[in-house]
């Protein structure tokens, strides 16, 4: 096998692990993937209604709660590498002659495959509601890939915190922190009904770039146009910034 | 090709910490070790042992000096040196959410075993280290004695040159620190070179044909066991007294200066190296006789790896007060 035949066979090992893990654990892949329905119904009906928001709020909701479960991805990323790292199996993988990249490589695509599965799921829950969209095929997977770009961008946010803060406490830092950050965004509410420092904050939000670009794929009545450019180069942004330092910092755990 | 499957030359390594203020935990380092055998590297906590095995595993480069692990150059040559170990961390390297057969599995396939050989090597890993009727628990239910040999199972998936285990029995009971033993002792015969790090000086009697004992990052001495038991002096008379508060008159009266004397006032023992055995017995025995002292016991015998190590290190003075 070539090195790269190697690299990618590592990383499909990689992957698969994560995958055994999940038939290990399937509990806690369904409470993961409940979680944002939760959300969604919760705000959907309980709270019911956003601020500002005329007509259907189901329709408004759900591309909203699609970004913020992407992004709140990045803690699920960021429990499993700082798991990992304390446990010392990151060492054996490291004394391995196995491909450099792979352990990395691995936890992004299982990863992303779990958040495939979580779109699936509320769309799917959302569809049970009566939620359909006039999105032709493209404009659907365009929407999809937007939210899976945030993900990834999230992802590797998350892998860099791991490498860098590496312990439990920070983990819980982190996940008391994507609140505030998740919901300083138009995922609920029209930036309108805010306060002028507020609304500016929210509409900066990465998430809301992307849950306003979704909403207008998705074609949801009275959807701002214009936010496409911005759902692709937040992502892209962040991943400049945070692979190269993810990568680098996995390389650096030498020094 | 040396017969050394372990070469260290002058490593130093030096971990950066705030304003640049750095601690070393390798301070040019030496070690050779021949291949085919047990080396141990003995010493405290915070002796560099960890490190040396980072270092040795690849996981830590070196600042400076040669080390050469298996015939290639742990710096340049990585991945070569990789094909060639084994490692055994001081925390277990598993995953535990896995079962025993999953990891085993997992760890041959990232060794490129392909699938069928790497479910072949695990059932024939499981069996050795007689976990065959719990390869599907989860490792997290493992007792620490199943999970140590689970961990060494996974660091012998392709039968290294070279097996490195850091304090392979630390926290381990008495029963688990035996199976770990018998363990490694099965090695041997196969042509593996082992290289362990331990705390435990009975660990490198039981185990090893040589020791590196580690101070501050440095080897203070190497050897067989016996060669740095004699190099301690070769052989101790212990003197044990009816009355405590004779320790220090007696201790006086020894054959040995009055600094290499151990006082162990709680066991009303008195320990000094001697270099003529039947001369220093005959003196001391004359010698408590005549100060009309009366001994409980008086006996020859050699040196603990204890007494080698605090000998060697100068920290016998620290152990005297605290006595």
């Amino acid at each position: 096998m070539t090195s790269t035949a190697y690299a990618l066979a590592d990383s499909w090992t990689m992957t698969r692990r994560e995958l055994a893990r999940w038939g290990r654990q399937p509990a806690a892949v369904v409470v993961n993937l409940v979680f944002p329905v939760m959300l969604l119904l919760m705000f959907g009906y309980l709270i019911g209604g956003g601020r500002g928001v005329s007509g259907d709020y189901l329709g408004y909701l759900l591309p909203g709660m699609l970004a913020l479960s992407m992004a709140f991805g990045l803690e699920g990323t960021m429990i499993a590498v700082t798991q990992d790292m304390n446990k010392g199996v990151v060492d054996r993988f490291r004394s391995m002659p196995m491909a450099d990249g792979a352990v990395l490589v691995g936890r992004s695509a299982a990863d992303m495959l779990q958040s495939v599965l979580g779109l699936v799921v509320l769309l799917g829950v959302a569809a049970a509601l009566g939620w359909r969209t006039d999105a032709g095929p493209g404009a659907f997977l365009g929407a999809v890939g937007l939210l899976l770009l945030l993900r990834f961008a999230m992802l590797w946010i998350g892998i860099h915190l791991a490498l860098v803060a590496g312990k439990p406490e920070m983990v819980q830092a982190v996940q008391i922190l994507v609140w505030p950050f998740g919901f300083l965004s138009t995922v609920f509410a029209v930036p309108e009904s805010m306060p002028g420092w507020l609304a500016t904050v929210a509409r900066w939000n990465p998430i809301s770039h992307t849950a306003a670009a979704v909403r207008d794929l998705f074609g949801v009545p009275g959807a701002e146009s214009g936010h496409a450019g911005a759902a692709v180069l937040w992502p892209l942004a962040l991943l400049a910034v945070f692979f190269p330092l993810a990568v680098r910092r996995f390389a650096r755990l030498s020094r | 090709m040396s017969d050394a499957a372990i070469t260290v030359e002058e490593a130093r390594k030096t971990y950066r910490g705030a304003r640049g203020s750095g601690t070393a935990a390798l301070d040019g380092l030496d070690l050779t070790v021949a291949r085919s055998t047990v080396h141990a590297v003995l010493g405290p906590n915070g002796a560099g042992k960890t490190t040396l095995v980072r270092v040795l595993s690849t996981l830590l480069r070196p600042d400076s000096g040669r080390v050469v692990v298996a015939g290639h150059d742990v710096v340049r040559e990585a991945y070569q040196v990789r094909l060639r170990i084994g490692l055994l961390g001081q925390h277990a390297a598993l995953d535990e959410e896995l079962g025993g057969r999953q990891n085993l599995e997992l760890f041959g396939r990232l060794h490129h075993l392909g699938a069928r050989r790497a479910r072949a090597r695990a059932d024939e890993l499981l069996e050795r280290f007689g976990l065959s009727g719990t390869g599907a628990k989860a490792v997290a239910k493992y007792s620490g004695g199943m999970r140590r040999r689970l961990d060494l199972a996974a660091s012998l998936i392709t039968e290294p040159e070279v097996l490195f285990l850091d304090e392979p029995t630390t926290g381990l009971d008495p029963r688990g620190r035996a199976e770990v033993w018998d363990a490694v002792r099965s090695l041997v015969g196969g042509g593996t070179t082992v290289l362990l790090t331990t705390q435990y000086l009975e660990e490198a009697d039981q185990l090893a044909d040589r020791v590196s004992m580690v101070d501050s990052g440095r080897v203070v001495a190497d050897g067989t066991v016996d060669q740095l038991k004699t190099a301690t002096g070769g052989d101790r008379i212990d003197v044990v007294l009816r009355d405590a508060g004779q320790l220090e008159t007696v201790a006086g009266l020894l054959p040995a200066p009055r600094d290499a004397v151990t006082v162990d006032a709680d066991r009303r023992l008195l320990s000094a190296p001697v270099s003529d055995r039947m001369a220093a017995l005959t003196a001391v025995v004359q010698a408590l006789r005549e100060a009309g002292v009366e001994a409980e016991d008086v006996a020859l015998r050699r040196p603990t790896l204890d007494e080698v190590f605090l000998h060697l290190t100068g920290r016998d003075e620290r152990v005297k007060e605290a006595a």
